[in-house]
């Protein structure tokens, strides 16, 4: 594993988010419409979690 | 000394079946493995890209991995978290991915996104073992 990869914030929050999601829906719920209700929450969630927190950071800075 | 009552039997314990051992001990190994082998291929295979996918992000973004036997407890909790990815961790550990000191400012993100992946390894093959005992479906 020698290829350097970049990523920014925003792309490894988005794929963190991504994954994460997928098994929290999977594992989560029983019936398939529930886990990808649930995994769409949790991505949303932690999307949402990112840029709130990123809005905060920046009226922090000013 | 507690005696069992008459007609009561103990069933919270779940039976120990083949596939109450291999369903979670094939999930860690391989993630999404122990659902595959109860016959939920959609699902197993959606965790496997999710965690494969995490964590092979993680190894090429030069992420860390922990060795055993850390010498402080951040270590040893790293070293909690990398193990979850099974055979990932036990590939890494042959090869030597993970080892080579960092040169991007990324590669913090790599350690983070390798411990999760096994984190989120350990969560699937508790599933997978819910799906062995019958509790989830």
């Amino acid at each position: 594993m020698t290829l350097p990869l970049q990523l920014s914030h925003f792309s490894a929050a988005f794929f963190f988010a991504l994954f994460a999601s997928v098994v929290f829906g999977i594992t989560h719920c029983d019936t398939t419409r529930d886990m990808v209700r649930y995994g769409i929450k949790c991505f949303v969630t932690f999307m949402g979690g990112v840029i709130i927190a990123g809005w905060v950071m920046w009226l922090l800075r000013r | 000394m507690a005696t069992p009552i008459a007609g009561k039997t103990n069933s919270a314990t779940p039976p120990l079946t083949l596939m109450t051992v291999m369903a979670p001990a094939l999930g860690w190994l391989i993630p999404g493995a122990g659902h595959m082998l109860q016959k939920r291929w959609i699902r197993g295979g959606l965790l496997l890209a999710s965690i494969l996918g995490m964590a092979v992000l993680g190894l090429l973004l030069q992420g860390r991995i922990y060795q055993p036997f850390g010498s402080d407890l951040l270590e040893i909790l790293g070293f909690v978290g990398d193990v979850g990815t099974g055979g990932l961790y036990l590939l890494a550990q042959a090869v030597g991915w993970g080892q080579a000191a960092p040169f991007t400012a990324t590669a913090d993100y790599g350690k983070i996104f390798i411990i999760a992946a096994g984190l989120l390894n350990f969560i699937a093959v508790a599933d997978a073992y819910h799906i062995a005992i019958g509790k989830k479906s």
